[in-house]
């Protein structure tokens, strides 16, 4: 045989996974919120996540090519899932200036200062989506009332959405009135299921976004930890809120339902990067996350709470990483 | 619900292509290279010299110090030189070349098949058997028999664990053993029982032997104390940590051995190796040796006469094809790739594996995207992505206290990692030095 | 102004007063003596913070100075005697001379010399390709060409040079601190005492084994055969398990033994040429 032999050290078998793979899988979970969305909010849905992705991708490029002069990475498909996780918590109506600048803001400063994918301590879908916020909180809080195809992007009708108007009633006036109360239009259960409510592009059609969570955990991209432990904090803190006063507070599968818990819960505290690495941190994680949310839906002065939960707990990730490590093999044998 | 390990564990594809092939016996070479350290311990001591006539069975380097094993001819002929000659490792070590005349053995080994199953000796003398004639533990770890069986004052041994897992893809040796040379393991197994003075024996297998488990089964009853019993096909069941585990449900502590939880573990070649040492008085000098591959025109199991050069191996095997990269020495997880094909087989191969380009290349190196995959499969529950890192930064200390040191080196990581670090790479360096560290602190 | 404004002012000041001497007590209730030599020694050093003292950092060595007796063992390679005098008269003690030192690589196995036997494939760290095996050429003791040496350098004084596969030192760059020796992990390059205009003689190989395998391995392997030994009049070259060794401190550079090696495994650098004998000259890595 005339050609040299290859030596490289063991294991010399691969199991051919890769990153690219992995954000694509993501993506994928992602396109049943997407075609629900189209369907409530039509060419809206459609312009704004267009304009995320498409700004995600090329900054990413630029600065990996100008600024850092390095190999651009794009196509390991991350630029595209923090795209698409951006847009899909930002108003239908947002003008398209802003959801670029939310893009810049979320991989420039929140991936690409850190050293880009893996270094950064925050979600960059987040960062940008809150800088957005707190900077333009009159845009980022106009949301689009749901009618399809006839939903104009520039001119929409708006509305508030369910816990906005929770939000503004806590401590004022019966929960179980305002639920009850027709002109306030509260949706019930099956709208909030089927995705026929207000909101921000991604978070109203919870179907769509459990059919996501199924997918993936099937193919194995995420496990159930973090977004169970999210939902059975929020269900078990929410649920004795209820259970001791049902007239100043929502039951827990409402709010389950409502706001940007599930998109949160399953798509955005799943990061790998910001997300703890043993289970028993990712259990604490979850359960950090669902406190704050509805800490600062109840009691706060925002009605939505999961994105600054979801930033809160990211910045302890580092902490439970250095105390939370997986149990070592023969470890509980030298101490008991 | 066949029993296993809880933590971690990868499956990689099983290509298990020889397991239908009958154990051959590979022609004499013209010439063997014989190196005089096969085992874990001091290397032996050659007492031949160039010119000597040797006969098969014959004891050509002296064991030196209690870890450390006996050497014995494989082959009748004349040693053309004691000299340093490249083996599997990729360095050089002393070895003993023999120029290959007839097949003459020593009277006292007894070459016929005939299955012996009464056992005279004592336990004392099995171990004192085992460590003349040179038995190590040929899973691949080559530690000496003898030391193995001999159970430090203090500690406590009740039952015997026979590792017929095989849990590596491609190799099949074992499998062909347990099933062509079922009586004579179960005499082995006898042996080391009456050695290690225990009454109970667990033989483990994995679930992808289906033909091997039923004649087992069906034999192990006429042998007092010894059951067979079937594991799920995971990988590393065949580490003697998790194989422990997975019968026992007992974890040796870190840091110990498995004697530390009352058991020893031993791979079913080395129980047939000491049933025809005790038995046949036939030192190691032989093994059977898988050669096998995807692309390979005839993958098949030989019975090889240790020194015989691997490039004989697989000329018989039906020659390298053309689109061979890398060839391996063991299973693809654990082995080592070979740069030059013109070493000898020792006691501790097990197989040679041939992998194309395409098989065998690397993909490029990605940033770490903490997707924690590296820990969810981790065996003894370290983190693979940290580990790595420290040893890069060279916080070596840092490395000690997540006990890098636990690491087996089973290759489930690297094998797993979506951005194709080089986790193993690196956590093997950062041992080597954590190990250093420890070795002077040792000293002060 | 008003009665708020007032207050504010007031209370403010007041507090900032009450904090800042709450710091001066503590700091001087719990402040550390150290002997004021340590700064000014420190701030003579050249803030390398490399280790090539032998000291984690500048601060370190500082310390060990002010605390010894003498200057026995403690030398700055960076900042050289000029440094090392700077720091006597601060002291008030004598600075031993010690002689200027440069890394010298000892290999020729260049990609001409050293035929490649096998592809290596793994991460690309050389103590990670050692511990796997030789290497990918048949000498196992050469140079494995991935940059150890080249990353450990603080002082950008190495480069790798991709034509030949081997790594290359700056002289006028290099500090001799060492760094590169350690990163090494076939101790292939020594500390050489430093020579006018940077001349150097050495063999350029490190390969242990007899002879035969060397030469076959590398065509300008030392097959340690003793020739240089005998033509050296002072006693600087030893020959230990099959490599020949020039002392560099015994060394006087004379270069009678360069023609006398047959396998060119003599290096002789910074030389003029010589007016007689038309030797072949083998590939040399030039500095």
């Amino acid at each position: 045989m005339n050609k040299l032999l290859t030596v490289s050290p063991s294991p010399h078998e691969y199991s051919r996974e890769s990153t690219k793979k992995l954000m694509y899988g993501v993506v994928i979970a992602l396109v049943p919120a997407f075609l629900a969305t189209i369907w409530f909010f039509g060419w809206a849905a459609i312009i704004v996540t267009a304009v995320s992705v498409v700004s995600c991708i090329i900054f990413e490029f630029l600065i990996q090519k100008f600024i850092l002069r390095k190999k651009p990475a794009v196509s390991d498909g991350s630029a595209i899932v923090t795209g698409l996780l951006l847009a899909f918590c930002l108003p239908t109506n947002l003008h398209p200036g802003l959801v670029i600048l939310g893009a810049l803001v979320a991989i420039g400063i929140g991936k690409m200062t850190f050293g880009g994918l893996g270094n950064n301590p925050f979600n960059p879908a987040l960062v940008g989506r809150v800088f957005l916020f707190l900077s333009f909180p009159v845009q980022m809080t106009t949301w689009p009332v749901p009618s399809g195809f006839k939903t104009s992007y520039t001119d929409a009708i708006t509305g508030a959405t369910p816990l906005s108007i929770l939000n503004e009633n806590y401590d004022k006036i019966a929960i179980d009135k305002v639920m009850a109360d027709p002109g306030l239009a509260m949706p019930d259960y099956q709208q909030l299921f089927w995705g026929n409510t207000g909101g921000s592009l991604g978070e109203i059609a919870a179907f769509a976004l459990i059919l996501g969570l199924v997918y993936m955990l099937i193919r194995k991209i995420i496990t159930w930890h973090i977004p169970v432990s999210i939902l059975l904090t929020v269900t078990v803190f929410t649920g004795t809120l209820w259970l001791t006063n049902p007239e100043a507070n929502a039951d827990p599968l409402y709010h389950l339902m409502t706001g940007g818990l599930l998109l949160g819960a399953i798509f955005m505290a799943t990061d790998y990067v910001t997300s703890p690495m043993s289970k028993k941190g990712m259990i604490v994680y979850g359960i950090g996350i669902g406190i704050i949310t509805v800490l600062i839906r109840r009691f706060g002065a925002y009605p939505e709470g999961v994105q600054f939960a979801i930033l809160i707990m990211n910045a302890f990730t580092p902490l439970i990483n250095i105390y939370l490590k997986p149990s070592r093999f023969g470890e509980e044998v030298k101490n008991g | 619900m066949l029993k296993t390990f809880p933590k971690g564990g990868v499956h990689p594809p099983e290509n298990k292509i020889s397991a239908g092939i009958p154990i051959e016996i590979m022609p004499l070479p013209e010439q063997v290279i014989i190196p005089v350290c096969q085992h874990l311990g001091a290397p032996a001591e050659p007492v031949v010299d160039k010119g000597d006539e040797v006969k098969a069975g014959q004891v050509i380097a002296q064991s030196k110090g209690f870890v450390s094993a006996n050497i014995h001819s494989s082959v009748s002929g004349k040693v053309l030189k004691v000299d340093k000659m490249l083996d599997a490792s990729g360095y050089k070590q002393t070895s003993i070349v023999i120029n290959v005349q007839d097949d003459e053995w020593l009277d006292s080994v007894d070459r016929s098949n005939t299955l012996k199953k009464e056992i005279s000796l004592t336990g004392e003398e099995i171990i004192k058997k085992c460590a003349e004639y040179g038995i190590v533990g040929m899973g691949g770890a080559t530690f000496p028999s003898h030391v193995k069986l001999s159970i430090p004052p203090g500690k406590k041994c009740d039952v015997l664990i026979i590792n017929g897992v095989e849990c590596e893809p491609y190799l099949t040796s074992d499998h062909r053993l347990m099933l062509e040379k079922t009586e004579e393991l179960l005499t082995g197994t006898t042996l080391l029982m009456k050695a290690l003075g225990v009454s109970s024996a667990l033989i483990g297998i994995e679930n992808n032997k289906k033909d091997a488990i039923k004649k087992l089964e069906g034999l192990a009853d006429k042998y007092e104390g010894i059951s067979i019993h079937t594991l799920k096909v995971k990988y590393p069941q065949g580490a003697e940590k998790q194989l422990i585990k997975a019968l026992i449900n007992r974890e040796v502590p870190s840091g110990g051995l498995p004697v530390d939880v009352g058991t020893v573990v031993h791979n079913v070649g080395t129980a047939y190796a000491v049933y025809e040492a005790i038995q046949k008085n036939k030192p190691l000098v032989e093994r059977v040796i898988t050669v096998s591959g995807k692309n390979m025109d005839k993958p098949i199991n030989l019975l090889t006469r240790i020194g015989t050069p691997l490039s004989k191996l697989i000329e018989h095997a039906g020659g390298l094809p053309d689109n061979t990269a890398k060839v391996v020495n063991g299973g693809p997880m654990m082995g080592k790739a070979l740069g030059s094909l013109e070493v000898p087989v020792t006691k501790g191969t097990s197989g040679i594996i041939i992998f194309s380009e395409e098989e065998s290349h690397r993909n490029e190196t990605g940033p770490c995207i903490r997707c924690t995959k590296c820990i969810s499969i981790c065996p003894m529950g370290l983190e693979p992505y940290l580990l790595m890192t420290l040893t890069e930064k060279e916080l070596f200390d840092r490395a000690e206290k997540e006990k890098i040191m636990d690491c087996m080196e089973c290759g489930s990581c690297s094998f797993t990692c979506p951005a194709n670090r080089p986790l193993l790479d690196y956590i093997r360096l950062g041992k080597a030095n954590v190990g250093k560290i420890i070795r002077e602190r040792k000293q002060k | 102004m008003s009665s708020a404004v007032l207050i504010t002012i007031i209370s403010l000041s007041l507090l900032g007063i009450t904090a800042a001497l709450i710091l001066y007590f503590v700091a001087q209730k719990f402040k550390v003596y150290e002997d004021p030599r340590i700064d000014q020694v420190e701030a003579a050093l050249p803030g390398a913070n490399c280790g090539g003292c032998g000291f984690a950092g500048c601060r370190n060595f500082a310390e060990a100075l002010v605390k010894s007796e003498t200057f026995e063992g403690l030398n700055c390679p960076v900042g050289g005697n000029e440094t090392m005098e700077k720091v006597a008269k601060i002291l008030g003690r004598e600075a031993p001379e010690v002689e200027p030192r440069v890394a010298v690589i000892r290999c020729n196995g260049t990609h001409d010399n050293r035929k490649k036997t096998s592809h290596y494939d793994g991460a690309l760290n050389c103590t990670i390709a050692h511990n796997l095996y030789g290497g990918d050429t048949d000498c196992p003791y050469g140079c494995l060409g991935l940059g150890e040496c080249v990353d450990a350098c603080d002082f950008g004084a190495m480069y790798m040079d991709n034509e030949t596969g081997l790594p290359v030192v700056i002289d006028d760059k290099c500090v001799a601190c060492g760094a590169c020796v350690k990163a090494c992990p076939r101790n292939i390059i020594e500390l050489r005492k430093k020579a006018r205009k940077d001349r150097k003689i050495y063999v350029s190989c490190v390969n242990k084994d007899k002879g035969g395998p060397a030469r076959k391995a590398c065509s300008v392997a030392c097959i340690g055969c003793g020739k240089c030994e005998k033509v050296c009049n002072f006693d600087a070259i030893t020959i230990e398990n099959n490599l020949a060794f020039i002392d560099s401190d015994k060394c006087k550079l004379c270069r009678k033994c360069e023609p006398e090696c047959p396998t060119g495994a003599i290096l002789e650098i910074n030389f003029p040429p010589r007016k007689t004998e038309q030797k072949k000259e083998p590939e040399k890595a030039e500095a």
